[in-house]
């Protein structure tokens, strides 16, 4: 069942001014409920304008996006539509204001109208979810901590909200290794663990291996690839045309498959490689131990 | 959208207007805003009206964007005119109780919008055709002069380089915090005068740490470039005055001195 429905959506920004761009293209696609899909493209191919079509921000100049069921050029309806879909914005620290993390994790919760009691259940929730210690960081200015643990609390109070849908605009651009994996492995488990639909947007191939069920490559505001992470990367020249690429693994793999070695080249995580090198290396240990004999 | 402002922005172009030199554009707008200011009649108006209408003719921009300048600060001309129209005493046209509209406030308020748009066209008209570094380069030879009794004009000009080089940054900055705190719930101006307040932290704080953060950028990459200051600088390009320029400025002087001479009339 899709819960992001786009379908031949254009998108302009300052239409009618000598700045006019023209971002999206008819582009069409849709998310199904509880996937994990990847939206990726080189700079300017409209990925973030297509995510801030998914909560209501931007509305269609040509076509439509229905969201969970309502039309998001329906300016009264795509008003509520925060409530239902989560979008984590680019560097979202820059974002924070109040007093405190809590306050701030709190904001979104508050606006939902809830309880006290509920709110403070979904701040600490929240917090726990991106590895911060409610205790330690909650008392503390936004604007003493650190770039890394900042962004932190922003998506914190993004997931405060407990969207349906969690859209995250490159959130891991600029955190140390630890901070990346932790980030994506909260993700993770919110989708499997709660059922909600992540849409990320990212430069980051190995990610897209590593976690997406499927994979748009946006092209100058056309959609150019909707496919699994698999056999979007065992297109590398395509991909390569399009001003991105194949993950490390995928590199590795090309490269012995250029030395002449019979590898196959999509693995996407170190240890699919790792088990296919092994896997070449038995046979050539067999190769050489039958002709011994 | 907050970006779709156009006012004081620079729009790429080579037409007459685009390749004159700044100073001359700088000398020329500030005596249509002189000129301008000492209108008080509709022969003036109608003057500088035609001048405005030539100037964005040699412009070569569209009529449409010219207006686009007006269309951003209509707020600002639209409270102008009301307060002049409803606050002036004198003989009464129409209305009653505490709304009045009289005809000295009638007057008096189609005079200051008239001022306003005007102001506001030949401002926008020197930032469209002039590039923010040709503009500061501008001002700063035209305020050299002053450099012996000690005014510091290239910083000066410096400044107000930087603070229009940053009035779409900031802007755009603006809608993204905007956008970003709509999608946790946030409502800008509803509600009671302190709640409308309130509800304008949420935007203005983060737009504030982010503009602090950034002029501490900006001023250290100024440094590791070593910058000084105006001391010992030169020019990649240096200005020369050509006849279209003395024509532009004589003209300007022209409508100046009829403005001057139309306000007696």
């Amino acid at each position: 069942m899709s819960v992001i429905k786009v379908e031949n959506l254009t998108h302009i920004y300052s239409r009618g001014t000598p700045f006019e761009v023209t971002s999206l293209r008819g582009l069409s696609l849709e998310i199904r409920r509880g996937e994990f899909y990847a939206l990726v493209g080189a700079a300017g191919s409209g990925k973030t304008t297509l995510a801030q079509h998914f909560n209501g921000i931007l509305a269609p100049a040509g076509g439509s996006v229905r969201v969970c069921g309502i039309d998001v050029s329906n300016r009264k309806l795509s008003r509520e539509l925060w409530r239902k879909v989560g979008l984590v914005f680019q560097q979202p620290e820059q974002q924070l204001f109040e007093e405190t993390v809590f306050d701030d994790v709190a904001f979104g919760p508050r606006n939902l109208g809830l309880s006290k009691a509920e709110v403070v259940e979904r701040v600490v929730d929240a917090l726990r979810l991106v590895g911060l210690d409610p205790d330690r960081v909650g008392n503390m200015s936004p604007f003493r901590l650190s770039g890394g643990t900042r962004r932190k609390a922003a998506i914190a109070g993004v997931l405060a909200l407990r969207p349906e849908v969690l859209v995250l605009d490159e959130p891991t651009a600029g955190l140390d290794p630890l901070g990346r994996r932790q980030l994506m492995d909260s993700i993770e488990y919110l989708r499997v663990e709660r059922g909600i639909t992540v849409v990320l947007v990212t430069h980051s191939m190995e990610e897209v291996a590593r976690r997406a069920g499927r994979v748009a490559v946006l092209h100058k505001g056309r959609l150019a690839m909707e496919a699994t992470p698999r056999e979007i990367f065992s297109k590398a020249g395509e991909l390569r045309d399009l001003g991105l690429d194949v993950p490390a693994t995928v590199r590795l793999m090309l490269g012995l498959q250029a030395g002449g070695k019979p590898v196959r080249a999509d693995m996407l995580t170190v240890s699919e490689a790792a088990e296919e090198i092994a896997r070449l290396n038995s046979e050539y240990f067999k190769a050489k131990t039958s002709l011994l004999f | 959208m907050l970006s779709d402002i156009t006012f004081g922005r620079y729009i790429p172009g080579n037409s007459l207007l685009h390749r004159l030199d700044p100073r001359t554009k700088v000398i020329c707008a500030l005596a249509a805003a002189v000129a301008v200011i000492i209108a008080v009649n509709w022969y003036g108006f109608i003057l500088l009206a035609g001048f405005a209408f030539i100037s964005v003719a040699l412009s070569g921009l569209s009529s449409k964007t010219c207006l686009s300048g007006l269309r951003s600060l209509w707020v600002l001309l639209a409270i102008t005119f009301f307060a002049q129209v409803l606050l002036t005493p004198g003989e009464v046209l129409l209305g009653h109780g505490a709304l009045k509209v009289s005809r000295e406030g009638l007057e008096a308020g189609s005079r200051i919008f008239m001022q306003l748009a005007l102001l506001i066209m030949f401002a926008s008209l020197l930032t469209f055709t002039t590039s923010p570094v040709n503009l500061t380069a501008g001002i700063e030879s035209i305020l050299s002069p002053l450099k012996r009794v000690g005014v510091p004009a290239h910083e000066l000009a410096m400044m107000v380089t930087i603070a229009l080089r940053f009035v779409p940054t900031l802007l755009a900055e603006a809608e993204i915090i905007m956008k970003a705190q709509r999608s946790r719930g946030a409502r800008f101006g509803s509600g009671g005068a302190l709640e409308r307040v309130k509800s304008l932290l949420p935007l203005f704080v983060p737009l504030f740490a982010g503009a602090l953060r950034r002029a501490d950028e900006l001023a250290t990459a100024m440094e590791a470039r070593c910058y000084r200051g105006g001391a010992g600088r030169t020019r990649m390009n240096s200005f020369v005055l050509d006849l279209p320029d003395y024509v532009a400025i004589g003209v300007s002087i022209a409508v100046l001195a009829g403005s001057a001479v139309l306000r007696i009339l």
